[in-house]
């Protein structure tokens, strides 16, 4: 179980986290929902500690990981995977390279097993034969199936989605979140999901929380959120520009 | 004033900064060498890049300095009688100073610019991160080879500087000047030493262990888009070339002190 308790941070004077509190359940897909720029990547980066809060603390299984060093943190990476919005693929390695990163790195498997495993990743983001492209030669779509493909590849228990709809086509966002449910049902994997598609959101999620001013303001199943009386979530789910939640 | 002490703050973080990074560089190369983790193909990669695709701007520059030296020095050396110090005097100015410092800055200008600007890349476009969550450390994969590759490939570019100097040096010297080949290189072979070599190799392998490190340390610091990655690629060769020209005072000082005191 994955908690996070009381996290705040700040860049400068600008607060982003104000005492962010939350809770994720094995095996669970949560979406975090938000307004652009409220700082749920910033959430996830705490998460995966590529950022350390300024307090408050994340509990992956019981340990807070913001008192890790190195060692400890990069263990615990091995059993996360991270989906980044511009699929960050490396771009001077080609497909087959940037699935196979970290199995190169950590893992004694030969090259044979490398190449057998990357295809079957591929072959589950539904883009077979592409190993040796170049990320140059990719679409928004394909890179982010690549990404996907990347983030699973250490077959991770936990899988953090960094807005993995975003700049995508009806068609391709459909690809990926079914994707996204059958790598859920497959390998069983817990799932942090930063979005603000509200299709999307509803489609994998079992829970789904609000991120705003800083702050969970509500959380819950989808048909709890939908009936949520709270303005600020109505006003984010129907998409109106007046209401409380003010465009940052 | 306050804009003056912020100017000294920033100053003394990024000095901080970029000696904390260069630690991290010692580090991670002694670790992955006592482990047997060094990637010594991305090294090569690296030497590669900066090495070979520098080579033929180095050789130009090279063979201009040479060729310019003997223009400027030779007719007022021939007036005086003392021709046969032409090439002694070209070969101890490109050893000792002009091939190390003109191969440097020729270096920072295309390398240390590419590296800052790849970095600076990968850091806009979450790259970095993403090395990080699949626990690698970005100094020990980024960092490491390429500023091993401009260290080590600063010492075979002077050394080839130093090379096709002489080689332009004496077709001007034989051509113009009317100069034997055999005295240009009798009086090369007799004024120059050992020490004036290893003077400029040495001056040479500081001025790329500079130049790799700032490079690096401005792609990681960079922050905003494409205009980010400009500022970086801009302020990683100013910075490198002004550190290269400061540097080179204290080393030559340094230097000849030891020459002084230990090999006359």
């Amino acid at each position: 179980m994955i908690i996070v308790s009381n996290v705040h941070k700040s860049f400068g004077p600008k607060q982003v986290l104000r005492g962010v509190n939350l809770k994720i359940y094995d095996g669970e897909s949560l979406v975090i929902l938000g307004p652009s720029g409220c700082g749920k990547s910033v959430l996830l980066k705490n998460i995966i500690g590529l950022m350390k809060p300024d307090s408050g603390e994340v509990l992956i299984d019981g340990e807070d990981i913001t008192r890790f060093d190195q060692k400890k943190l990069d263990a615990l990476r091995m059993r996360m995977g991270m989906l980044f919005q511009s699929a960050a693929l490396f771009d001077s390695l080609n497909v087959e390279e940037n699935i196979a990163f970290g199995l190169r790195r950590h893992t004694r498997l030969t090259d044979r097993a490398i190449h057998h495993l990357v295809s079957e990743k591929l072959e589950l983001v539904g883009l077979p034969g592409t190993n040796y492209l170049m990320p140059s030669e990719l679409s928004g779509g394909m890179r982010k199936r690549v990404g996907l493909a990347r983030a699973i590849a250490m077959e991770p228990e936990i899988i953090l989605y960094d807005e993995p709809t975003t700049g995508l086509d009806p068609i391709m966002t459909s690809a990926i979140d079914e994707l996204h449910l059958s790598l859920k049902e497959r390998l069983g994997v817990t799932s942090i999901v930063v979005t603000h598609d509200l299709k999307s959101a509803y489609r994998v999620c079992d829970r789904i929380a609000l991120h705003y001013g800083g702050q969970i303001v509500e959380i819950g199943t989808r048909e709890e959120i939908i009936n949520s009386p709270n303005p600020v979530v109505q006003q984010f789910i129907r998409g109106e520009a007046q209401g409380p939640m003010t465009l940052l | 004033m306050l804009v003056l002490m912020n100017a000294l703050k920033n100053t003394l973080d990024s000095i901080g900064k970029v000696s904390i990074l260069f630690l991290q560089t010692l580090y991670w190369t002694f670790h992955n060498l006592r482990t047997g983790r060094f990637a010594f193909g991305n090294l090569i990669e690296q030497m590669s890049r900066i090495g070979v695709d520098s080579l033929l701007m180095v050789a130009i520059t090279g063979v201009s300095t040479g060729a310019v030296l003997v223009v400027q020095i030779g007719y007022q050396f021939a007036q005086m009688g003392a021709q046969s110090y032409v090439g002694g005097v070209v070969a101890m100015s490109m050893a000792r100073e002009l091939a190390p410092i003109l191969t440097s800055i020729v270096v920072a200008g295309r390398v240390g610019s590419a590296i800052a600007a790849e970095l600076g890349t990968m850091k806009i476009t979450e790259q970095i991160d993403a090395l990080e969550t699949m626990a690698t450390n970005p100094v020990e994969y980024l960092v490491v080879p390429r500023f091993w590759g401009c260290t080590i490939m600063l010492f075979v570019l002077t050394i080839f500087t130093n090379v096709v100097g002489m080689i332009g040096g004496s077709i001007v010297a034989v051509n113009q000047i009317g100069l034997t080949l055999v005295s240009f290189r009798d009086s090369i072979l007799h004024m120059l030493q050992i020490q004036d070599l290893m003077g400029g190799l040495i001056k040479a392998t500081v001025f790329g262990s500079v130049i790799g490190v700032i490079g690096c340390y401005k792609g990681f610091t960079t922050e905003g888009g494409a205009e980010g990655v400009g500022q970086s690629t801009t302020s990683a060769v100013v910075v490198s070339i002004m550190l290269i020209l400061v540097v080179n005072y204290f080393l030559t000082v340094g230097i000849n002190n030891f020459c002084v005191a230990y090999l006359q």
